[in-house]
């Protein structure tokens, strides 16, 4: 990684002054750091999608296929006939300015096609060129372009430089939502063959193993067993693994997410479920087919999204399970939330949700039959059902990172805290116009989780690091939490770029942390082994 | 570039009523067949756009939820940034329609060295609201001018309006001065700020100049140019019961000025971001619940689509499965084997 050092990478950015050419005129410079590589053919193969043989983004003449013109063309109108949101987003913008400056990739770059309202006229300018007579009489002056060879490659830069965290259409006075627009220009991207490798390959891992890291079953059920064995060492309790994978008849479905039995810091929130599971002695199971809740394919195209996420309610009628938990994620949410009853539904094979342990039935579930484990454990708390000591995360000083997803896109805002004001004694939040429904992406969601556009990663993170260094400089937070699996994957390379000293975990890690067992034994540390503040004493 | 060109556009437009009016003496074409032609095109664009609009199925339930969702009893339910049924996604698009919800909450991001400081900016929506309301109440206080007897409630926005006599005679309207404020603030503010200076094509920069054209010459022609509101009056209320006229009275080039300008604008506006005011009431954004999970939607366009069967998966990782002790799951194997067998993407779909 040869970036800049923090102070340097931020100090060609200006806010407020503008290049002195027309955006148009600037043709697009595919700066290195900034993209992602694309994807090898045989993935798109496998997939059924199509390709343009082997090439690279820095490559002089891309390989468009011939007749491309034609075919996106036809890919604008097609959508703008089966979908409103895009045909509308098109036709309303007035260019009024209130969306520029929030976007977190704008912020950390200054340039202005980062603006959602210039990203979007990416888009706009072709449709007003090619199909509007305004666009034909008028040229540059309404707006319009033709579509070229430079276009296609504009696109490809700045759509893959959104992560379609949605903060813009919070501000914009008709909802214009950037992550839509987004999602339409990658897919047509895609039905030219030109797919991202870090996109592309996680959705191939999921299709044929399960997830999207393309860990095989047998290494899922060892990861997890690593696991419940670093807490047996840590705190003597065992936990029978075998009930929760691939058992039938079991009440819940548990879809967990490979970013949390993968790698640090996952791995301590998907123990958190594991340990929150044993606590209640839940009737739990997880499919080892469906060990994926974060959907890749909503970073391609909605068709591949369709695809994965399906096989999980597929899996829950062959495991004959009641009704689906999921873990903490952000896509998956936002896909789970908004997308995938009108996918699959009516889901007429599950039952509404209703918590074994306390009774609640679900209503705001009862028809796609999901629920957030955050839910679920927040009605534990408020029922009394949880024995927690909070000042076992004493050594933390918290804050929460609103993930953009379930915020934006499913308006889950009270639960999470609810439980971290339970479940630690040091929560501080975050300045206001950076968290809740104006929190800032990890600036790595949607698929640029890579590692060779670490640059655009570490400026797109910056509003998110910059919220997270004040509190940390003001208040000593060292411990940030958060609900997506990305985040945890994306926030520990920011955070180590721009705050030194601030970590990163998922919500059920603390909560197992401060989860007091019957019959427990001492015990110093934290289910990390840090040192915990105030030992634990118990029964030895 | 873009600003000049839109006014030169736009003083062409002024010179076509002068030179037609004033020089050739073409009075009626002015008063009658371009307001109808304009307002006939404002009338059969708006509902082409509306239909069109319509015609596209809105596939997916996207509500912006900007507050808390309604999940559990016990915690606060933010109605009108999630709401839950119709009721609150109808309070939630009035006041996005009447009061600019959404651009009330603006921010302003700076660079302070290597800190990010957020600010209030309400600027923006203050000079929106400021011109889109002055312009509703003087469209408003317009019918005055097609309606014989005036309704008693238009008399009463009127005298509201200019309830300030002291100023003169006539009485000064409140909303001609705040709509020329409006106005005036959101085009220094495209001149001036580089952000949005940037982002603007003529065609932002000709809709201002066109309303302020019509603004300004409403204004000459009620405070200075006097005109003659009798032989107006015969016209606009010929205009409205279908009974055009050319009045004999000479009321002055201004007019038909203004006139031509306002049909121009009629014309344009459904071709023109000026949609803006009937697109914000189909934004998906906006005006869906967000009880996605509660209530299902359907997308008129779904179809099925294939993804590896659990069969199949089985099949390739019975053996690690059996080693890692993974029960295997033996019903399922009856089912049909088809290892890499899918749909393409759409593929026999004519959508």
């Amino acid at each position: 990684m040869s970036l800049p050092k923090p102070d340097e990478l931020i100090s060609d950015v200006k806010l407020h002054s503008t290049p002195a050419k027309d955006w148009m005129e600037i043709k697009p410079e595919l700066r290195k750091g900034y993209y992602l590589s694309i994807v090898e053919p045989k993935y798109l193969e496998e997939l059924d999608l199509n390709h343009m043989g082997k090439w690279q983004p820095y490559d002089e003449k891309w390989p468009l296929p011939d007749g491309w013109q034609e075919k996106v063309k036809e890919e604008l109108q097609r959508r703008m006939r089966i979908n409103r949101a895009f045909k509308l987003f098109m036709d309303i913008c007035v260019r009024c300015g209130a969306c520029a400056d929030k976007c977190h990739f704008f912020l950390g770059t200054g340039d202005p096609k980062n603006m959602p309202v210039l990203r979007a006229e990416l888009v706009r300018s072709v449709i007003k060129g090619e199909f509007s007579t305004f666009g034909k009489l008028f040229g540059r002056l309404a707006g319009a372009r033709k579509l070229d060879e430079d276009v296609i490659k504009e696109w490809f830069y700045y759509f893959y430089q959104c992560t379609e965290c949605r903060r813009c259409s919070v501000f914009c006075p008709y909802g214009i939502d950037t992550a839509e627009i987004t999602m339409m220009m990658r897919e047509i991207l895609l039905e030219l063959g030109i797919g991202t490798d870090w996109g592309i390959k996680p959705v191939h891992n999921s299709y044929y193993i399960g997830n999207h890291v393309g860990v095989p079953p047998q290494s899922f059920k060892e990861n997890l067993e690593f696991l419940v064995w670093e807490f047996e060492e840590i705190t003597g309790i065992k936990i029978d693994l075998d009930k929760y994978i691939n058992r039938k008849g079991a009440e819940i479905m548990f879809v967990p997410l490979s970013g949390d039995y993968f790698a640090e810091p996952g791995i301590y929130t998907m123990l958190g479920y594991l340990v929150l599971f044993h606590y209640l002695d839940l009737d739990v199971t997880m499919s080892p087919f469906a060990t994926e809740g974060g959907n890749f394919g909503f970073f391609n195209s909605l068709e591949m999204a369709k695809r994965l996420h399906s096989k999980i309610y597929d899996e829950a009628k062959r495991l004959k399970v009641k009704w689906i938990m999921g873990g903490e994620c952000g896509h998956m949410w936002r896909v789970w939330h908004q997308y995938h009853n009108t996918f699959f539904g009516p889901i007429d094979f599950l039952e509404v949700p209703k918590s074994p342990i306390t009774g609640t039935v679900f209503e705001h579930a009862k028809s796609n039959k999901i629920i957030h484990i955050v839910e679920f454990t927040a009605d534990l708390i408020a029922h009394g059902k949880l024995k927690l000591d909070p000042s076992r995360n004493d050594h933390l000083v918290v804050t929460f990172h609103d993930s953009c997803n379930t915020s934006r896109g499913m308006g889950i805002f009270e639960e999470p805290r609810f439980i971290l004001k339970h479940v630690c004694n040091n929560f501080v939040e975050m300045p206001e116009n950076t968290i809740r429904e104006k929190t800032f992406c990890c600036g790595s969601g949607s698929g640029l989780n890579a590692g060779e556009n670490m640059e655009i990663r570490m400026r797109g993170g910056f509003p998110r690091a910059n919220a997270v260094e004040y509190v940390h400089k003001e208040y000593g937070v060292n411990h940030v939490v958060c609900i997506c699996a990305i985040d945890r994957a994306a926030l520990p390379t920011l955070f180590q770029y721009w705050v030194p000293g601030v970590e990163v975990g998922g919500l059920h890690e603390l909560v197992a942390n401060a989860l007091v067992f019957e019959g427990e034994r001492s015990r110093d540390v934290d289910l990390r082994r840090r040192p915990l503040k105030t030992p634990v004493k118990g029964v030895d | 570039m873009n600003v000049g060109w839109s006014f030169l556009i736009f003083l062409v437009l002024l010179l076509i009523p002068w030179v037609g009016v004033g020089v050739l003496g073409l009075q009626g074409l002015f008063v009658t067949v371009i307001p109808y032609v304009c307002f006939l095109i404002f009338i059969v664009g708006l509902v082409y756009r509306i239909l069109n609009w319509a015609k596209s199925p809105q596939p997916f339930k996207i509500p912006t939820t900007c507050g808390q969702q309604k999940s559990l009893p016990w915690i606060k339910h933010s109605r009108l940034e999630s709401p839950f049924n119709t009721f609150e996604v109808v309070l939630r698009m009035v006041l996005e329609v009447l009061f600019f919800r959404s651009l009330f909450r603006n921010l302003r991001a700076d660079l302070q060295g290597k800190k990010l400081i957020y600010g209030s900016a309400k600027w923006l929506w203050l000079g929106a609201i400021l011109f889109h309301w002055s312009f509703l109440i003087i469209l408003i206080r317009h019918l005055r001018l097609f309606t014989n007897p005036v309704p008693s409630v238009i008399q009463f926005l009127d005298y509201m309006d200019s309830f300030i006599h002291s100023f003169g005679v006539p009485p000064v309207y409140i909303t001609d001065i705040l709509i020329i404020v409006g106005l005036s603030f959101l085009l220094l503010r495209r001149l001036v700020d580089a952000k949005v200076s940037y982002i603007s094509h003529g065609s932002d920069y000709f809709p201002l100049f066109l309303i302020l054209g019509i603004v300004i010459t409403g204004v000459l022609m009620r405070y200075n140019l006097k005109i003659d509101v009798y032989a107006v009056k015969q016209i606009t209320l010929g205009l409205a019961t279908f009974k055009p006229a050319v009045p004999e009275a000479k009321i002055g080039t201004i007019f038909y000025v203004h006139l031509f300008l306002v049909s121009v604008l009629a014309a344009y506006f459904p071709f023109s971001k000026l949609v803006h005011m009937i697109g914000v009431f189909f934004s998906p954004t906006r005006n869906m619940p967000n009880n996605n999970r509660a209530e299902m939607h359907v997308n008129p366009w779904n179809y099925p689509v294939k993804h590896l069967t659990y069969a199949e998966w089985q099949e390739r990782f019975r053996e690690v499965m059996e080693n890692a002790g993974i029960p295997i799951d033996e019903e399922v194997e009856k089912e049909e084997h088809e290892w890499y067998t899918i749909y393409g993407p759409n593929k026999n779909l004519n959508l």
